[in-house]
């Protein structure tokens, strides 16, 4: 039989089978799950069946909790159903699943496994999820590829509708979730062979049903809880032989053989590794090459992990297995070992003891861990853990792929070993998200994948940073399958799509002698050579590299292409790899263009050809050199005067070493120096604004609306200017209240991220030639030195004196030093400029509490963070719990605060006498409404640490250890709309329920935008996002009145890019209340589809369309007797549909179903206007609060 | 009254026909302008430019950002089949045509060489009737060759007539070296009608703001001079029916572009000023007056007062200023 090929990747293998074998499916975005769930999604929305011909139903919830007790219910009525998750998503769902399991329900959860959080998130994949959820009582199916996937799926649900027991089926999260590999395909017909019809009738009639009534969920006590616990062991007994029968029957159907254990290598192995998930799949590829080379080696494969079979890996293992490496891809800190080393020990000595072991002896078991968080697992530490094993007394309890320097748990690697490659062409690409590098090689391993008889592979690696983000793309192509499931160790091909990248990596270090290095250059050929760095340089004449240049950039730009290099590169790589017939593959090139343009027109069809055939015509090999003569070197990582810890540490983690750090080197408890942005200079922008003083107005848009505080204004006294650069511009301040002083607008050339947004909202022409602004893009690159030494001076500046300045003025505020800077967002992001206001106005005194999401993600991931310190080394103190739990997180950090300050207070009046009654009085009583009164306390304190410091009492030690806490503290809960409106909300309600003063800020992009635009409650009537293809039918939920509902709680409900001095102002008064406060922040974003330069405008539409109306709603005017709620912005003065027809979010509506879009319009503009309506009324009323009798 | 006319070789009940606007863009509007006595309609204009700018933009913005951080690949949900062409356009000359008596004229503005052969065809293969192609180059670079604008319109028209079978007009703008030249050259090309003339967006500048304005002025019956001149001096010397576009507001602005030479008179401003009805006054108005001077027919009117036919052909052609002038004396 002939069966079709596909390339796809992990999380399509499960979607397809899962879209297949189910009726209803809830989920919750979380990577890397989240593709999972978009994709059944969209099955669904194109109206794609199940093999029984009917259309799922897809259901996004609020929550994994809430999406386990949708899939509880669904099944406990009946429905096949399943849902997919990961980390603490699956967390979530432990308490569901011991309910599922506990009444023997027949489900499958796909889970892309990955690391829980502990002293940090981590996004990427280990086991640390699904360990966590073994105690549930579902069984537990591991997957290690693409093709596992696939098939393991189908296997997992045709077992548990067998077996009664529900299946968690798991599989490494990104390596093997996102990593595109050429699978054969299952089909309708080979799914309904395997699906036991009796059983999922069966599983219906389980159903609730009113026409046969039962009770399921009673409470029992002790007298039969006990009992009626162990009557499911006759399930769990038998679940290992029904899920072998599975993979028996699939065998039979497929041809593709799989054992609850399978054992791979030397039949008369003595060393085993032990391990499961895509980490065998190398393991098998090591253990086979070393077997051929005859060493006893051998590997077994969990696939049922749980029910856990002793006798099926008994008889997996060779007899004469003398010793086995149990590998644990998690961590149990405190256990004897973690759970696969538990399993495995114990199934030894349980048949050791009983004499019941099929082997020649008792092997040793020793037990290690590896790949946490995806980290690295190579042939090089599989040879290390079998060499290990050969030792006389192998450690226990390893480590492996690190070097762990404190508790020295780790073992040696081989790091010379490698897998010959002959058969097979590696290929590297870097490039950036923006140039469409990665799109084009998944398009490319698509090609060869499915155009070809070769197999290929993809995986792709993203830096951090949301912004000018780098991409790695790692392809392999190849006869054989390909199991490698690591990163290329080298490379046959090497693609640099950007120039920039020769100064930031050693891009050739991986390449293999001979191999192809192509090189997007904005030199011709000859003059190429001349400006690439010595290592560069050496590393060519030392592999004996064959070059290849190409300006892409002009030759996209004569094709009418614009930017996009893509197709031009990709079109290189087939011509100069060999991976494919040139011709062939360029034709194959051709048929992807037509087929992927081929619907939005002839022209851009044409333009991509053309550009195909410019591509060939303008790539040259360069003649090398026999001689290095580049005296270039790649610049300093961080700069000479970093600190100590960032040079060590922050710098190897940016320059992409962060493998080689030992653990010696990281903190123990996830605590990290603040400020460490500053040393990372990235240089992504093109373009960066040039002030022009004479032009300026001084009014503070430019920067206030920055959203990586890179433009910069401060006020200071002439003199200062002695010794300014030479360049450094500077002009009279206008305003009153520093008399005399110079002022400058200062750019931060290497962090500017060139969104324009600054020169977009600047208001000043320049009379002469009204196209300038007060500030106008220019070149960075000319600019970058002068500028960079420019903003180092104004950097040493001094800071305009906060009692001075006018806070609660747009201009004011941006007198004050952000703390939040040259963050990772987005380039034009809509959430930090917000976030950047608050570290402003309140940052030396904040304590911040940041639920997970794209704020926890550009403010807290590795390497360098934005949260930082003033002069005085004061600053925000930042935190991320969790996603669902932020506010409560929050309120914790005022609990604490106020009790501590009680608790001190307490003690300073105690300790009067000896502090000095003056002192302790003026503390006790201090006002800190104002920045002086903040400022006389933070003195006060200071005097009091230091009478305290010379006290010798167990009083005095016990206050100096609270007496922070007397000063003011602002809490803030940052989050954004999938918090606050869904996941958060019941913690959110609760916190703004509770009166205390604690201020929360949600950033409403309107969609979850950290894992990809997923619909939320606070995504608008007729937007498109995922889980709402067809648009959203329903309105945004009126989060803002939810707290005014509360009547004591203050709501603001801002959008900057409408009118800034009613942030500002909302910032000031919900700070300053004491209460909790409220404040919604229209947050435009990249899922808006919208031009980020311009976003102001959408603020703008947004207002005055109605959609987002501007109020504030104050509780401390209730008690000067005038109404608490004010409108900020005016009645609505343009139709909702010019704010939606500006966005594509809306627009791609009107293409899908232009009548659909009609409506929804229609019914968007009935509810602005009704909305309208009840603010007016509320606002209009002349308040007087009731009278309780007469 | 016998208010019928003809036009591209369709026979129109009243030479009032609605141009290219806002109003003819949705079926309601034009159902209503039928019933308000309109001979004929001509659509909105279909713009290629915007068509394939509105798809890559929409492009652009749904890919924009995707495939650059590992927890988002992409932003939205994969749009699958959607509609980037004139789907919208080509539904609507469908429902126009299912829905209207009258002949339905589409309007379109293509912008690349294929473009403008290939969404004729599409609208002729929808059931448009005629076509009238809203042609805007202006000649606005100082280097272009004298003429090189007027041959892009002619070549463009000739292709269009060869591609399709359905009637085309063309609608002309002033500012080219010799209207006359360029209708007969339009004319034999194969352009059925000519269309005088298309009225452009005027930039206008705030001072204050310092920032140029472009919005479209409403036309007042003082405009209908520069047309009828034209059509007064081209009737009966281009083998193409005409048509009058700008500034007839009133039954009597219509007389008087007939008798110049128009077979139909469009009408945007008025309309849209004062609303669709309006459309009947002008036509109860043309009524009138024809029946109070006693013609029987508008066609007895067409061409009357042209230069060839009117008692002072000098009065078309630059005479025309002197007799300003010496009416001043």
């Amino acid at each position: 039989m002939n069966r079709p090929m596909i390339t796809i990747d992990g999380n399509e293998a499960a979607a397809r089978v899962a879209h297949k074998v189910n009726e209803v499916i809830a989920i919750y975005p979380i990577t890397p799950s989240s593709g999972m769930g978009e994709l059944a999604d969209e099955f669904s929305a194109r109206g794609q069946t199940n093999i029984w011909g009917t259309i799922p139903h897809v259901m996004e919830m609020q929550s994994e909790g809430g999406a386990s007790g949708a899939v509880h219910g669904a099944l406990q009525t009946g429905a096949l159903t399943t849902t997919f998750t990961a980390s603490q998503g699956l967390l979530l769902m432990i308490p569901n699943m011991f309910k599922i399991a506990g009444e023997l329900t027949s489900t499958v959860f796909h889970v892309s496994a990955r690391s829980v959080a502990t002293h940090a998130l981590s996004i990427f994949g280990d086991h640390s999820d699904v360990m966590a959820a073994r105690t549930t009582g579902f069984a537990m199916l591991a997957s290690g590829s693409v093709q596992e996937v696939q098939d393991f799926a189908l296997i997992a649900t045709a077992a548990s509708l067998e077996a009664r027991v529900p299946f968690v089926h798991f599989f490494d999260g990104f390596r093997t979730s996102h990593e595109v590999n050429k699978i054969t395909a299952i089909g309708d017909e080979e799914i309904r062979a395997m699906i036991p019809e009796a059983a999922v009738i069966a599983h219906r009639q389980r159903g609730l049903d009113p026409d046969r009534p039962c009770v399921r969920g009673t409470a029992q006590n002790p007298d039969v809880f006990f009992q009626a616990r162990e009557t499911v062991n006759p399930f769990y007994e038998a679940c290992p032989g029904i899920v072998q029968q599975t993979m028996d029957r699939f065998a039979e159907l497929t041809g593709r053989s799989y054992r609850l254990f399978d054992y791979y290598g030397a039949p008369d192995a003595e060393r085993v590794i032990v391990l499961m998930g895509s980490g065998a799949q190398a393991a098998e590829e090591t253990a086979a090459h070393l077997a051929a080379t005859g060493e006893k080696v051998g590997v077994v494969v969990v696939r049922l992990y749980r029910p856990f079979s002793p006798a099926a890996l008994l008889a997996a293992l060779p007899r004469s297995t003398r010793v086995i490496a149990t590998l644990d891809r998690t961590k149990e800190p405190g256990a004897v070992g973690e759970p696969l080393y538990q399993d495995v020990a114990t199934t030894m000595l349980e048949a050791s003891g009983r004499g019941r072991l099929p082997l020649d002896q008792t092997p040793l078991v020793v037990g290690g861990r590896y790949g946490l968080s995806s980290k690295e697992f190579t042939p090089q530490m599989i040879k290390g853990v079998f060499d290990e094993l050969a030792a006389e007394q192998p450690k226990n309890h390893f480590t492996v792929g690190i070097v762990d320097d404190v508790t020295h748990s780790s073992i040696e690697v081989d790091a010379d070993f490698e897998i010959p490659r002959e058969k097979m062409v590696q290929a590297l690409f870097y490039g950036l998200g923006s140039d469409g590098t990665v799109g084009a090689n998944k398009n490319s391993v698509k090609i060869i994948g499915e155009g070809s008889e070769n197999y290929a592979q993809g995986y792709f690696v993203y830096d951090s940073k949301k912004a000018g983000a780098v991409t790695v793309s790692h392809l392999r192509f190849g006869a054989e399958p390909i199991r490698s499931t690591y990163l290329l160790e080298s490379a046959d091909f090497i693609g640099c799509h950007q120039w920039v990248f020769l100064e930031r990596f050693d891009l050739l270090e991986k390449a293999r002698p001979g191999a192809t290095f192509l090189l997007n250059s904005p030199y011709s050929p000859s003059e190429t050579w001349g400006h690439l760095q010595r290592i560069h340089q050496q590393r060519i004449i030392d592999k004996q590299l064959k070059v290849y240049v190409i300006d892409a950039y002009k030759v996209a730009e004569e094709a009418g292409m614009g930017a996009r290099i893509n197709t031009i590169m990709q079109t290189c790589f087939f011509a100069i790899s060999g991976v494919l017939p040139a011709d062939q593959a360029i034709a194959k090139i051709k048929d992807a263009i037509r087929k992927t343009y081929g619907k939005k027109g002839e022209a851009i069809v044409e333009k991509n050809f053309r550009a195909v055939d410019a591509a060939l015509a303008n790539m040259h090999e360069l003649e090398v050199p026999a001689e290095v003569s580049s005296r270039l070197e790649l610049p300093p990582v961080v700069p000479e005067h970093a600190p100590d810890f960032v040079k060590r540490v922050t710098a190897e983690i940016i320059a992409g070493r962060g493998d080689q750090l030992p653990v010696s080197a990281l903190p123990v408890d996830g605590t990290f120096p603040a400020g460490t942005s500053q040393y990372e200079k990235r240089n992504i922008a093109l373009s960066i604004p040039v002030w022009d003083p004479q032009v300026c107005t001084q009014c503070g848009k430019c920067s206030l609306i920055c959203p990586h505080a890179a433009i910069r204004q401060k006020v200071y006294e002439p003199a200062l200017l002695e010794g300014a650069p030479e360049a450094f511009k500077s002009v009279d301040y206008r305003g009153k209240e520093f008399p005399g002083a110079r002022f400058t607008i200062q750019v931060a050339p290497e962090d500017c991220t060139g969104c324009e947004l600054c020169v977009h909202v600047c208001p000043a022409k320049n009379r002469a030639e009204p196209r300038l602004k007060a500030i106008n893009m220019h070149p960075q690159i000319p600019l970058r030195e002068q500028e960079a030494a420019n903003f180092e001076f104004f950097l040493e500046l001094p800071e305009a004196d906060r009692r001075t300045v006018k806070t609660n003025t747009v201009k004011g505020s941006q007198l004050l030093q952000p703390l939040f800077e040259y963050s990772g967002a987005c380039s034009g992001c809509g959430e930090t400029p917000y976030v950047k206001l608050l570290s402003q106005l309140f940052g030396d005194r904040a304590v911040i509490a940041n639920a997970t999401g794209c704020s926890s993600i550009y403010g807290g991931n590795l390497p360098t963070t934005p949260w930082t310190v003033n002069r005085d080394g004061r600053g925000p103190a930042w935190s991320n719990s969790l996603f669902e739990d932020n506010a409560e997180f929050g309120l914790g950090f005022r609990l604490t605060l106020d009790k501590q300050r009680e608790f001190a207070r307490e003690l300073v009046v105690e300790l009067a006498g000896e502090i000095g009654e003056d002192l302790a009085e003026a503390i006790v009583k201090a006002d800190e409404s104002s920045e002086e009164g903040i400022i006389a306390q933070r003195e006060r304190v200071e005097a009091l640490i230091a009478r305290l410091r010379r006290m010798d009492s167990d009083l005095a030690r016990r206050l100096l250890s609270v007496c922070h806490a007397l000063m003011h503290r602002s809490i803030w809960i940052v989050g954004g709309d999938g918090w606050a409106y869904d996941i958060g909300y019941g913690g959110l309600d609760h916190v703004l329920a509770s009166g205390r003063n604690v201020n929360v800020l949600v950033l409403d992009t309107e969609v979850y935008s950290n894992t990809g635009g997923q619909m939320s409650k606070a995504t608008p009537l007729g937007a498109i996002a995922k889980f709402a293809a067809a648009g959203k039918p329903v309105g945004k939920k009126d989060l803002g009145m939810m707290g005014i509902a509360y009547s004591n709680v203050y709501v603001a409900q801002v959008a900057m890019g409408a009118n800034d001095s009613q942030t500002v102002k909302a910032f000031l008064e919900a700070e300053s209340y004491d209460g909790p406060s409220l404040i919604l922040a229209y947050s435009h974003c990249i899922a808006h589809g919208i031009n980020m330069g311009m976003a102001t405008d959408s603020h703008k539409r947004a207002v005055k369309s109605g959609h987002w109306p501007l109020y504030r709603f104050d509780p401390r005017r209730e008690r000067e007797g005038l109404n608490p709620l004010q409108l900020d912005s005016r009645k609505p003065t343009i139709p909702i549909a010019e704010y939606m027809g500006a966005e594509s979010r809306f627009k791609m509506l009107q293409k899908i179903d232009p009548a659909r879009s009609r409506h929804l319009t229609e019914l968007a503009q009935k509810q602005v206007a009704e909305r309208w309506a009840r603010y007016e009324y509320l606002a209009g009323r002349d308040f007087e609060p009731v009278k309780v009798g007469k | 009254m016998d208010l019928t006319t003809q036009y591209m070789g369709l026979e129109l009940r009243s030479p009032l026909v609605p141009s290219s606007s806002p109003l003819t863009r949705h079926l309601d509007s034009l159902r209503a302008l039928e019933e308000m006595g309109a001979g004929a309609v001509v659509l909105y204009s279909l713009f290629e430019e915007q068509i394939e700018f509105e798809g890559m933009q929409l492009d652009h913005f749904l890919e924009y950002g995707s495939e650059s951080t590992a927890e988002a690949i992409s932003y939205y949900p994969a749009p699958g089949d959607f509609a980037r062409g004139p789907e919208e356009y080509l539904e609507l000359i469908q429902q126009a045509k299912q829905a209207l008596e009258i002949p339905v004229i589409a309007s379109l503005n293509g912008a690349s060489p294929g473009g403008w052969t290939d969404y004729a065809r599409k609208i002729a293969q929808a059931g448009a009737d005629a076509l009238e192609l809203n042609i805007y180059f202006l000649p606005t670079d100082p280097q272009q060759p004298l003429g090189e604008v007027e041959g892009t319109y002619v070549d463009l028209t000739r292709e269009v007539v060869q591609a399709v079978e359905i009637p085309v007009a063309v609608k002309m703008h002033p500012f080219l070296t010799s209207v006359p030249i360029m209708a007969r050259r339009l004319a034999d090309a194969g352009a059925q009608g000519l269309s005088l003339f298309n009225r452009f967006y005027e930039p206008d500048i705030d001072p204050e703001q310092l920032e140029v304005i472009t919005d479209l002025q409403l036309s007042t019956p003082a405009d209908a001079r520069l047309p009828l001149r034209w059509i007064g001096i081209l009737h009966g010397r281009v083998a193409a029916d005409l048509a009058a576009t700008g500034g007839v507001h009133s039954g009597r602005d219509a007389v008087k572009m007939l008798m110049a030479g128009a077979r139909v008179v469009h009408l945007c401003s008025a309309l849209l000023e004062r609303g669709v009805p309006h459309l009947r006054r002008v036509l109860d108005d043309l009524s009138a007056w024809l029946e109070e001077n006693e013609y029987a027919s508008v066609r007895e009117t067409i061409g009357t007062m042209s230069q060839k036919c009117c008692p002072d052909p000098t009065a078309f052609e630059r005479a025309n200023y002197i007799k300003v002038l010496q009416s001043y004396e």
